[in-house]
């Protein structure tokens, strides 16, 4: 184990994360709030701690196995969080740390989950903080790094591939350093374009600039308590279309801006993906018809919710709490099927769902014909054996984890839909379950030891699982 | 730069490897999955998988960004059909490794006809390394200009040489030879030497001449540069049949052990001048039988590496002259330099070099009229060939009217495939090839060179 390279990373992660709390300062600053001050104490100490890691360590091998890759990218994330809550602890915003934490973890996991009780009374630069977590998260605060830091020798891959959500992970051009900016870039311009349409749409630059954030990582911290439910249509609609596209494959986008639309539209994971969206959105829209107004009242509210569910951002323009059964039903199976995978959203990921299908069609060919010889392709390319085979270990360690959360919350005695949904609320990224922790509800009800579970299934959901699990399993630290 | 690499075999490692560090971007693709895998996990480097002739997978690459793409999988036909794929979809250069020697003979051909900017071939590469070792054991380093017309040698000067007397400019007024001194390394300091230098002893000094005008000017200064004249080669290969080919230029008598009756029949016929030993050359009889003891090298390419390494060790414990070793893989390269083996020959590594250098100078000379370049001297000074195309004032003006940037010098002229080495009175003319080796300066263009 390369301990003195994961401790320079980290070093780098903190010296970010220190520029990162200097934004939210500036507008504690523009606002005239008090609680702004906070960000600056706090950017220091991730400043100070930062720069102490950087100077006393100098790592004398500079390469990063698959084993760095994992750990660097799970403390990365833990030290991130536990710095992004100092501020709404220090700024008494959030009075109890883990409370600041489970905040913080939220934002940069992009679940959106909020313990805050009422939002409108937090400070801008909180507000501002949140949304930025989110937008930070979305992408990756390693291939952040990465895109700016000219991190010399081989392995930086293996960091992509920890953070990078997917089955398998690839790089768009040769070099990982390239590979990271181009993603940054199309982040940054799609989230411009966002915030441009939401000004023209009349919405406030502090609020749109939130949204933008917000919608961009596919998080969903809002700055209303009621969500996205009292802006105007329009805006409604802005933030379903990109919500949405936030959702889909960076490396579809690649494709297009390189003018390879051919290879683009193979790729079958974003086909399946805008169907599985118009289909449920459909379903739910006829489900829902009586309780509303009008049918496009209805469609835009069951297309914004299908939207932020699949995303995993987590907006709401309607209690669908409230809904019918089979549309409760139906959200919740999106829960947990996700976006695309390479996007930033969370979730099991529709190309893992695709490929869990492909493979159950194959075995059960397989058994009427034991001889068959059958091979899983996936944009017209071979799946390797052992994508699958890891594809099924995610599985099952998936289902163990939410099993076990779901177990451990339940000692609190809430009901079962409450402690389920808020298990694949937070495992997978969304924010609002059902019941107790549904869309008008928060999380601040659970106890602490259950917001520590919360919080590890948030860090698990967003590094996809393993990350966070070889950080507690012995076999990584043996020599 | 973009660079696409076909093959991702131990050539195409080597190169990837070599190159990756220079910040080039680099694409590989191969037929098997693992390979590509593994070369993407060790590089920063992307990885395709697919039959790299076809034009689709070539696309995937991405051949249209591409400015150079190395062809180096196992099979020749693969490469060239690799190169003229590629050539037609982008503007990219190309390197194909051709190793079979039916094709050696079209190589020229090849590269006109297909437009390839570089034929590799790993067996004769490696064959004129140890031609070179075995011709000058005593030369530190060769470059060669103008399709191996021109000869850049460097070699240290001996204590109380004749030449210490002499300055430069009267190697040829004096000694009658005509080489030309490019540069001398004193200390750390590189001179581009002047008319009126001295040498002294310890210098390094590089000096330019054709292959058959090198020999003499040692023979002049009495330099012993241990010429070789005869070698004892075990295992009859392509590297052994190219080897004995260059060897018979330099008049170096070849004997080769080979114990494929077949194949020595095949090389009596092909190397008419050569005595051909049907025998096991892994037997130490056979070897003391032919005289390994009164033998100037011995070169070990049988298809063994262990067997190499015994066979140099045997005759390392048995005669004084040069021995070199052929051994296929580099893991071991550290603990095979260990051994107490004069000098190991890597034809794998090797190609891979070839082609790097070639790249090297490709990037030095993007943009400029640059032909070859070569890094002399730890890069403080490099040697340029220009070939001269178009019209320029430079040309049909004696060169001594001309007036240079101070640390340049004209090393060489080659017009129709003959080496003059420049005098004052001499002209560059169009259609020629004009060597320059010059210090801190990227040169672009030949007329870069003037005041």
């Amino acid at each position: 184990m390369n301990f003195a390279m994961i401790f320079v990373l980290l070093g780098w992660v903190s010296c970010f994360n220190a520029i990162f709390m200097l934004l939210p300062a500036l507008v504690g600053v523009v606002f005239q709030e008090t609680a702004s001050y906070s960000f600056f104490i706090s950017s220091l100490i991730s400043l100070i701690i930062g720069l102490l890691l950087l100077k006393f360590i100098k790592p004398k091998k500079k390469t990063l196995y698959s084993r760095e890759g994992f750990v660097i990218v799970s403390l990365s994330w833990i030290i991130m969080s536990t710095l992004g809550a100092l501020p709404l602890f220090l700024s008494d915003s959030i009075p109890n740390f883990i409370d600041a934490l489970f905040e913080s973890v939220s934002g940069f996991t992009t679940t959106g989950a909020s313990i805050v009780t009422s939002v409108e009374d937090l400070p801008k630069c909180c507000l501002f903080w949140r949304s930025f977590t989110h937008w930070i998260g979305g992408m990756g605060v390693l291939v952040f790094i990465m895109a700016f830091l000219p991190l010399s020798g081989a392995g930086n891959m293996n960091l992509m591939k920890a953070e990078s959500p997917g089955p398998m992970v690839g790089k768009l051009v040769p070099r990982v350093r390239s590979t990271a900016l181009i993603l940054y870039a199309m982040y940054f311009g799609l989230t411009v374009l966002e915030f441009i349409c939401l000004l023209i749409a009349k919405m406030p630059v502090f609020e749109a600039i939130n949204t933008s954030f917000a919608t961009a990582g596919t998080g969903g911290f809002g700055f209303l308590n009621d969500s996205m439910a009292s802006v105007s249509p329009a805006i409604q609609i802005i933030i379903t279309v990109f919500m949405i596209l936030f959702g889909v494959n960076f490396s579809a986008y690649f494709l297009m801006l390189y003018g390879r639309w051919k290879d683009a539209l193979r790729i079958s994971e974003v086909w399946v993906y805008f169907s599985i969206i118009a289909v449920s959105s459909i379903a739910i829209m006829f489900n829902i018809r009586s309780m509303y107004d009008s049918i496009g009242d209805a469609a835009l509210n069951a297309t914004f919710t299908v939207g932020s569910i699949i995303t995993t951002t987590g907006f709401s323009t309607a209690d669908f709490n409230e809904w019918p059964e089979f549309s409760r039903t139906i959200l919740l199976i999106l829960m947990f099927i996700g976006a695309c995978a390479g996007s930033t959203g969370g979730g099991i990921k529709v190309s893992r769902i695709i490929i869990m299908f492909k493979t159950t069609i194959k075995e059960i060919r397989m058994l009427i014909h034991p001889k068959l010889v059958k091979k899983i392709k996936m944009n017209g390319h071979e799946i390797n054996h052992d994508v699958v085979s890891s594809l099924n270990i995610y599985l099952i360690v998936y289902i163990f984890i939410f099993a076990f959360s779901v177990l451990i919350i339940s000692a609190e005695g809430h009901d079962f839909i409450t402690n389920f949904s808020s298990v694949a609320a937070t495992l997978n990224n969304i924010g609002p379950g059902l019941e107790l922790a549904g869309p008008s509800q928060n999380f601040a009800f659970f106890s602490v030891p259950s917001k520590v579970v919360l919080i590890f299934d948030m860090l698990a959901g967003r590094l996809e699982l393993f990350p966070m699990i070889l950080l507690f399993s012995p076999i990584t630290w043996k020599k | 730069m973009n660079i696409l690499v076909v093959g991702c075999g131990k050539v195409g490692q080597a190169i990837v490897e070599l190159l990756s560090d220079e910040g080039d971007n680099i694409t590989v693709i191969d037929i098997d999955e693992k390979k590509v895998n593994e070369t993407s996990q060790k590089y920063d480097i992307m990885g395709v998988v697919g039959n790299g002739a076809t034009h689709n997978i070539q696309l995937e690459a991405g051949i249209e960004h591409t400015e150079l793409m190395i062809a180096v999988t196992g099979s020749d036909e693969l490469n060239l059909l690799c190169c003229l794929v590629a050539k037609k979809a982008s503007k990219c250069k190309t390197i194909a490794r051709v190793r079979n020697p039916e094709y050696n003979k079209d190589t020229p051909y090849l590269q006109e006809e297909l437009r390839l900017a570089m034929v590799i071939n790993p067996e004769f590469a490696a064959a004129s390394e140890i031609a070179r070792v075995i011709r000058f054991p005593s030369a530190v380093k060769i470059d060669t200009f103008a399709k191996e017309k021109l000869e850049l040698l460097k070699f240290k000067l001996p204590n109380n040489s004749i030449l210490t007397d002499y300055s430069v400019k009267e190697i040829s007024t004096k000694l009658k030879c005509d080489v030309l001194v490019c540069m001398i390394e004193r200390g750390d300091e590189a001179i581009i030497p002047g008319g009126d230098m001295n040498f002294q002893n310890g210098d390094m000094i590089s000096i330019a001449a054709a292959p058959q005008n090198v020999n003499h000017f040692f023979k002049k200064i009495n330099y012993h540069s241990n010429q070789v004249k005869n070698v004892m080669i075990a295992g009859g290969g392509n590297i052994a049949y190219y080897l004995s080919k260059i060897l018979f230029k330099s008049g170096i008598a070849v004997k080769i052990i080979e114990k494929n009756e077949r194949r020595c029949e095949e090389l009596c016929v092909d190397l008419p001048k050569a005595n051909i030993i049907y025998g096991d050359a892994s037997e130490n009889e056979t070897l003391l039988e032919e005289g390994i003891d009164n033998t100037g090298a011995f070169v070990a390419l049988t298809n063994l590496d262990e067997e190499n390494i015994l066979l140099s060790l045997f005759a390392h414990s048995r005669m004084n002259g040069k021995i070199i070793t052929k051994v296929n893989r580099i893991e071991y390269d550290e603990i095979i330099r260990k051994l107490d083996l004069d000098s190991i020959v890597n034809p794998k590594h090797i190609t891979a070099e070839c082609i790097v250098s070639f790249v090297r100078a490709m990037k030095n000379s993007m943009g400029s009229n640059v032909e070859t370049l070569y890094s002399l001297s730890k890069g403080k000074v490099e040697a340029a060939e220009f070939v001269i195309r178009e019209k320029s004032p430079i040309l049909n003006v004696m060169l001594q009217q001309l007036k240079f940037k101070p640390n340049v010098l004209i090393s060489c002229i080659v017009r129709d495939n003959k080496v003059i080495i420049p005098r004052g009175q001499d002209v560059i003319q169009l259609g020629d090839s004009v060597i320059v080796v010059s210090r801190h300066l990227r040169l672009h263009d030949i007329c870069d060179i003037l005041e």
